[in-house]
């Protein structure tokens, strides 16, 4: 899988070239700089990029306005952007161009080897990577009225875990119940939030995304 | 005129006095401004006397305001003949209705001075005025006698409506006491953030370390415990993590520097638990601090209303009029909230009195709650600002 990885600090960079290349994935290029992170996506049009938001030359959300552009350019190449912090304003204009490929991590969550690469195959494969946080916050905003907080507490970890992008089988795994039970939680949860349900994993997670991302609605 | 009140020390003068032609054509300035002087007399009578009726109130206002203007020409001629520059006394503009306008007007020092002024200039001031005009028409008197006159019709409007000291004085006042409160709020901020990595960010690092440290020693001899303590390391190095971040954001929000106020401004709203409408429109930035005030301002405000106001919902507004920055943050609660002395609001408005800004609520009782931010600033034009 090719990759074009894009962080400032030598140290980070390097640190994750070694892990990448660890699990057999192929860094193509890495780059320091927001400018040369755009002519790289466009020239190598890598499998996945891994972009830090913040990058030279301005120091600001340089990395984010890149991806941005290259997927403006290059419909759903799959692109996931590593902070230091979560914006939720960020993970909305990721998520405005309303495709998949798309991930939104803290930076943290690379020390947790396993799930970085497995956010980085899921990106790649077209699907999205929202960090627990994003969730959380998202999550935070339907309260009292909102038909979000009709949901029992099982259902509410599901709906977290779907929100973060997982498939049911990775749900499964991650709660310790059987596949079968997080499709009866699915069921439960699409219905009470009146979302129509899909076969496509991505759409269904999607679909979550975008109805947490709205106003909170009244039940 | 934004810092009128500030007289620039360091500005130069107008330049040499006025020669003798340029006088002569400022006689018959003057001269045709007395009938101006009388008109304006009269209106201010009038005014005053039809104060019993409501149309008084904004005819007195009117009238005061074009004794201003008034004044305002003649320190600029007077200031012509003596070759220096007559700043102008008058302290910052207030908003707010016409009986606000009327009462900060006749409180104002500068009002009584200009009334009293134009007694003098068109009386006294008149007669030099003509004498100097008649001597100028006689030649020979005239070339020596005429400036004296007028220089003496000068330094007397000087004397009247020139800038004051008093204002001055005042001002450094006001300064003094922001620069106290501004420096009393660093110094507690700098406080907290020494606290907050202290027992944060510092005591999870040294945590860190120890179990690192451990887990060396046990790793030959009982890897699985070693296992477990590089595990437990790794949960403090995140939790550490976590703490900057947070600590970060109420230093310099992340967003604010990356995307100015707007940005700003929309991610908090994005994170309240109810909806908020942000209308932003801004031309450029403002200066990073007066931008990071109204960033935690504004943050505040939103917080209060969620907390207390049980309001279900939130606007916010901010628009640049060329002078100042202007933010207003209403709810639809329940009201009756009040700015409290060591409040978050209180502290707020400290910090923003360093840039001579203002924050004033209205919060009537069964509401809305509405809290007014107002910044003189300037705002720079850059391509970041959006």
């Amino acid at each position: 899988m090719r990759i074009v990885l894009a962080e400032d600090l030598a140290l980070l960079r390097d640190g994750m070239i070694r892990l990448l290349t660890a699990y057999q994935f192929e860094v193509v290029e890495a780059v320091d700089n927001g400018p040369s992170l755009l002519r790289a996506l466009t020239t190598h049009q890598p499998d996945v990029a891994v972009v830090d938001v913040r990058l030279p030359p301005t120091f600001t959300d340089e990395g984010l306005r890149a991806a941005l552009a290259a997927r403006a350019q290059m419909p759903g190449l799959p692109v996931l952007v590593l902070s230091q912090y979560v914006e939720q304003l960020y993970a909305r204009e990721l998520l405005a161009q309303g495709t998949g490929g798309v991930g939104y991590l803290l930076k943290d969550r690379i020390s947790d080897v396993n799930q970085f690469v497995d956010a980085i195959r899921r990106v790649a494969a077209g699907g999205t990577a929202m960090d627990p946080e994003v969730i959380s916050q998202l999550l935070s905003r339907h309260q009292d009225s909102s038909p979000v907080a009709s949901l029992t507490p099982r259902e509410r970890e599901v709906l977290s875990h779907m929100a973060e992008g997982r498939s049911n089988a990775a749900i499964a795994a991650r709660m310790f119940i059987t596949e079968k039970a997080v499709g009866k939680h699915t069921n439960s949860i699409f219905g009470k939030l009146a979302l129509e349900q899909s076969e496509d994993d991505n759409r269904r997670v999607l679909a979550v995304l975008a109805y947490l991302e709205s106003a909170p609605r009244e039940a | 005129m934004p810092d009128a009140s500030v007289p620039d020390a360091a500005q130069p003068a107008a330049g040499q006095p006025a020669g003798r032609w340029a006088l002569f054509g400022i006689v018959w300035a003057l001269i045709g401004l007395r009938i101006v002087g009388f008109v304006l007399f009269a209106f201010l009578v009038a005014s005053t006397a039809l104060l019993v009726i409501w149309i008084g109130i904004p005819l007195l206002l009117g009238s005061l305001a074009a004794l201003r203007g008034f004044a305002k020409l003649h320190r600029r001629l007077a200031g012509k003949v003596l070759g220096t520059t007559l700043n102008e006394p008058y302290p910052r503009e207030v908003s707010g209705g016409v009986f606000a306008q009327l009462r900060f007007r006749l409180t104002d020092r500068a009002t009584w001075r200009d009334l009293a002024w134009l007694l003098e200039v068109q009386s006294i001031g008149f007669a030099l005025e003509l004498s100097a005009l008649v001597a100028f028409l006689i030649l020979p008197l005239g070339y020596w006698g005429s400036p004296l006159l007028l220089r003496t019709d000068a330094a007397t409007t000087r004397l009247l409506i020139g800038p004051q000291d008093e204002h001055l004085r005042e001002r450094i006042g006001q300064l003094e006491t922001s620069r106290a409160d501004t420096v009393d709020h660093s110094a507690a901020e700098l406080r907290r953030i020494e606290r907050d990595l202290h027992d944060g960010a510092q005591a999870q690092l040294v945590a860190l370390g120890m179990n690192l440290g451990l887990a060396q020693e046990l790793v030959t001899r009982d890897p699985e415990a070693a296992v477990a303590l590089i595990a437990e390391a790794r949960e403090s190095s995140t939790t550490a993590l976590q703490e900057l971040r947070s600590l970060v954001r109420g230093i310099h929000p992340p967003v604010l520097a990356d995307r100015g106020l707007s940005g700003g401004v929309e991610a908090l709203a994005l994170a309240q638990p109810r909806p908020v409408e942000v209308d932003i429109d801004l031309p450029g930035r403002p200066p990073a601090p007066v931008e990071s005030a109204v960033y935690f301002a504004v943050a505040e405000a939103l917080t209060n209303s969620a907390k207390h106001a049980a309001a279900q919902s939130s606007w916010v507004w901010v628009r640049h009029d060329g002078r100042s920055l202007t933010a207003l943050v209403g709810d639809n609660g329940v009201g009756g909230a009040q700015l409290t002395p060591g409040g978050g609001l209180a502290g707020i408005e400290n910090r923003l009195a360093a840039f001579d800004g203002r924050l004033s609520m209205a919060s009537p009782l069964g509401g809305p709650t509405i809290v007014t931010l107002e910044v003189p600033c300037a705002l720079a034009t850059t391509a970041a600002a959006r």
